[in-house]
């Protein structure tokens, strides 16, 4: 990863160096909570986390450290920030908006003619913008995290182009270098007008045989990519991480059997019927973000999708992360209520909290740093009125990088400027 | 006045049933045979404001004969529901299941007929598929019925169809006895949007207020059209009977006797004249507080009734006036930002339209995933209003998926609470129904049983998922 994303790497700490340094945080206490973990500790009662310097330093009983602030948790339930899934965050502010929309590459052609060229080089990150009123609207939910991903509208080609998980605190360098991803839809859900899936496999070979050209190529048979879309599609073919958008089984094992030959890691997006080869993904040691609430056929790549879909995935050994293909974006905070329901039919509760904490951040490179509660970890962190995973609980403190986080958004105000005036 | 009595003789008429004899596709509904049941020391929330803990419920030949402790089963197939909550089944008024059916493929889009702003002579159940599977996921929800509407793409997008929810062939099969159509209306982004980017009205939200006035005029023109010839045909039987005629305009013994000539039936107008005079409840698609009060002064302009204002994301700046005009909000307890007009959501807004005496909300879904979990949609808007100082408990909110959602369907008389005399549509529930772990265990339909989790095998399934991979799953 880090031959493939050094110069992206470098980028980023240029940014960083001319940018005055957010203030550090002040050392923080939570006593006395619930802690989910999301390690091999589980659940601690009663139990204290110190934060250090924006990380956690101490997860434990009787912790103390002097001039932190302390927060009583009362036995309340503190679980890491939750990753809001894959997301248009800070991408899009209406979605029938045009102008407000910059999550999606160039649009190609009208219907019945040929789906544009692809563009892995498409990079969504370029317009994030971390001040985003949706972003505020979810933080105040729990989410401290997203996936930030391109997005295709219907026309566009298989490839979409690349996106990375974003801290969501308004920080100006949200993204990290490891989590980058390449997205391509496949089958019913691959946007390309008219074009089967047969043709959309048969443009993805012939753009990686552009990205890494054999030596008899010649510059005529250069048809689909840039050279700038050769250069990132040839990086993520030296594995890189590639999530594909599939729901078909069908699919699923091509994407499987694409990645081993090309040299990719390949992610499942969607995978309504993954858990019809969920031995081969868990063998593949391929992981399937998913959306626990499809259980109807709403195509016919989705046949047999089924509310256990994320239970017995899990069950076989698969890693799951969870989703929103509603409106994942502006409802990003939806995501705990589909873990709840994941966990009403069939998934241990623990795995439920995993797949929108510790298993995204795992599944995109971040796992050592952030998605659980234990000493190095990044404070991102919420304090919930109630089990995390409940429609009647909310979240009553964030903390992103140990720092409070205000509680309040546009709806919040909204809210109170029409708060019904007591009889 | 004379409105008012037309629609007090509209109720009597479906009271009577000669409605069911008028409708051209009258509904086929049989309750499936049903024994007697008694739901034992149950926790029920009875849809009517109600609580009662360690209660019975009593159903017999399709109708709640009780609701309280200690009922004798006489008879009856007693079911122990200790650690259960039981509620009415649940209503969705605003459902696209079988006009926009699962797998949603180009042959299913069956809910907008976008060819004109005005299609006020469509019907939903016209286009309804009964094999959509998504009924049965309704239905292990708990929903045992729900208004299937036109979408929101014209301005008047026709006539909506109320369903029981059972297993059915045939849409009349599914189709409520009795209930009136729903009319639904849509303002702002959508209609503006389809037109005006076909180049044609409208293309503003000034286009789409004159295409409504427009049709509602046109409406009353072929209202008096026919009010006109209706005297025309009594003068000329009289003259027929040798009597006088009412009007005077025709004498006995005129030369040219021949009857009158009704005018060409317009099905446009039709739906328009029976929303007028109050034989349509009336739902209206929109968002924005400032477009519902345009609305509500077109209502008054042409003299007909708002049920309820669906979406309604701002419904909350416009409670009071809501509440005071005895018009419902059905809203959504989270979805915003989609569109411009969905920009000021607040979680808040259900319990907002909820709060003012007469206050009227309703959780509606719009959505073949959220019709499986209203009742999770309405605990998330209630907890919120709790924070939020209000005193909403369970037993208030479950109105907001039941008996407020009748009303606005004009069939509170019949569903949508457990009284005595209503409807045997029962759901026992494994827990608090205001929970994401909650499942519908049992669901009743006129007293039968018509959903069982703990018996797969009996789950009606759609023929579209026989033979597929793994059975269909669900």
């Amino acid at each position: 990863m880090i031959r493939i994303h050094g110069r992206t790497a470098c980028a980023l700490l240029l940014v960083a160096a001319v940018l005055p340094a957010a203030a550090p945080a002040q050392d923080l206490l939570i006593r006395n909570a619930t802690v989910h973990t999301v390690t091999e500790r589980g659940t601690l009662e009663r139990t204290d986390v110190l934060v250090q310097g924006g990380r956690i330093a101490a997860v434990g009983t009787g912790l103390a450290a002097a001039g932190a602030t302390v927060v009583e948790a009362n036995g309340r339930p503190l679980t890491p920030g939750l990753f809001g899934g894959i997301t248009a965050l800070g991408v899009v502010e209406v979605s029938l908006e045009q102008s407000t929309v910059d999550y999606a590459p160039p649009q190609g052609g009208e219907e019945g003619e040929s789906a544009p060229d692809p563009h892995p080089e498409f990079d969504v990150t370029l317009a994030f913008n971390p001040d985003s009123p949706v972003i505020g609207v979810n933080r105040v939910e729990g989410i401290t995290s997203a996936m930030v991903a391109p997005s295709a509208m219907p026309g566009a080609a298989v490839v979409v182009g690349q996106g990375a998980v974003a801290r969501l605190d308004g920080r100006a360098d949200a993204f990290a270098a490891p989590s980058r991803t390449l997205f391509a839809d496949l089958g019913v859900g691959a946007p390309a007008a008219g074009v089967g899936r047969a043709a959309q496999f048969m443009r993805l070979e012939q753009a990686v045989r552009e990205a890494k050209p054999p030596a008899s190529m010649r510059d005529g048979d250069f048809r689909l990519l840039t050279p700038a879309g050769r250069e990132v599609l040839a990086r993520y073919l030296s594995g890189g991480r590639i999530a594909f958008g599939v729901d078909r089984a069908s699919d699923i094992r091509q994407v499987l059997s694409f990645a081993q030959r090309h040299g990719a890691r390949p992610v499942i997006v969607g995978g309504a019927q993954a858990w019809q080869v969920a031995g081969l993904l868990a063998q593949a040691k391929v992981p399937v973000f998913l959306d626990p609430l499809v259980n109807l056929p709403g195509s016919f790549d989705q046949l047999g999708a089924s509310l256990e879909n994320a239970a017995r995935l899990h069950r076989a050994g698969v890693r799951i992360a969870f989703t929103y293909f509603g409106d994942g974006t502006h409802n990003a905070r939806k995501l705990r209520q589909s873990a709840g329901i994941a966990v009403a039919n069939g998934l241990p509760w623990e795995a439920g909290l995993a797949a929108i904490t510790a298993n995204p951040a795992e599944i995109f490179g971040l796992g050592a740093g952030q998605g659980r509660i234990a000493p190095g970890q990044v404070a991102d962190l919420v304090l919930w009125s109630g089990d995390p995973l409940e429609v009647t609980t909310v979240a009553e403190q964030v903390w992103i990088d140990g720092r409070p986080q205000s509680m309040r958004s546009r709806q919040t105000e909204l809210r109170d400027r029409y708060r019904p005036r007591a009889p | 006045m004379k409105r008012a009595g037309c629609w007090l003789a509209a109720v009597a008429v479906w009271a009577s049933g000669a409605v069911a004899a008028q409708d051209p596709y009258p509904s086929t509904y049989e309750p499936l045979a049903a024994a007697p049941t008694l739901i034992r020391n149950a926790t029920v929330l009875d849809g009517a404001g109600r609580r009662f803990e360690g209660a019975d419920v009593l159903m017999r030949d399709g109708k709640i004969v009780a609701v309280g402790p200690g009922l004798a089963a006489d008879g009856a197939t007693v079911v122990d529901a200790q650690g259960r909550w039981v509620t009415p089944g649940l209503i969705d008024v605003h459902s696209h299941l079988g006009v926009y059916a699962s797998p949603g493929v180009e042959a299913h889009q069956d809910g907008n007929e976008m060819t004109d702003p005005v299609t006020s002579g469509v019907w939903a159940e016209h286009g309804v598929w009964p094999q959509d599977p998504g009924f049965q996921t309704a239905l292990a929800g708990g929903v045992t019925t729900l208004q299937v509407l036109p979408g929101s793409a014209n301005l008047i997008g026709g006539r909506g169809v109320t369903l029981r929810n059972r297993p059915a062939t045939t849409m009349q099969d599914m189709k409520f006895p009795g209930a009136p159509h729903g009319l639904k209306i849509a303002c702002g982004e959508n209609p503006k949007r389809v037109y005006g980017g076909m180049g044609r009205a409208p293309s503003t939200r000034m286009g789409n207020v004159a295409g409504y006035r427009q049709a509602f005029a046109d409406a009353q023109d072929y209202r008096r059209q026919n009010e006109k010839y209706q005297r025309e045909l009594a003068d000329y039987e009289a003259g027929q009977s040798g009597q006088s005629g009412r009007s005077g305009s025709r004498r006995k013994g005129d030369d040219d006797s021949r009857p009158p000539v009704p005018p060409k039936r317009d099905l446009r107008l039709e739906t328009l004249v029976a929303a007028m005079a109050g034989e349509i409840q009336v739902h209206v698609h929109c968002y924005r507080a400032d477009e519902m009060a345009i609305m509500l002064d077109l209502a008054r302009e042409f003299g007909f009734k708002v049920a309820a204002f669906h979406h309604g994301v701002e419904a909350y700046k416009i409670a009071d006036r809501l509440a005071a005009e005895g018009v419902c909000g059905a809203l959504w307890a989270d979805w915003w930002g989609f569109k411009l007009e969905a920009y000021d959501a607040i979680w808040e807004n259900l319990a907002f339209v909820d709060a003012p005496d007469k206050g009227c909300a309703i959780v509606h879904s719009d959505s073949e995933e959220g019709i499986q979990r209203l009742n999770q949609e309405a605990a998330k808007a209630m907890v919120r209003g709790q924070r939020a100082g209000l005193d909403i408990p369970p037993e208030r909110a479950i109105r907001w998926v039941t008996s407020n959602a009748a009303r606005s369907l004009g069939i509170d008389g019949r569903v949508g609470t457990l009284e005595p005399g209503k409807m045997a549509d029962v759901v026992v529930w494994d827990r608090d129904p205001f929970s994401v772990y909650a499942h519908a265990e049992r669901v009743y339909v006129d007293g039968a049983l018509a959903y069982d989790r703990a018996a797969p095998a009996s789950t009606p399934r759609s023929d579209f998922l026989l033979g597929q991979p793994a059975g269909g799953a669900l």
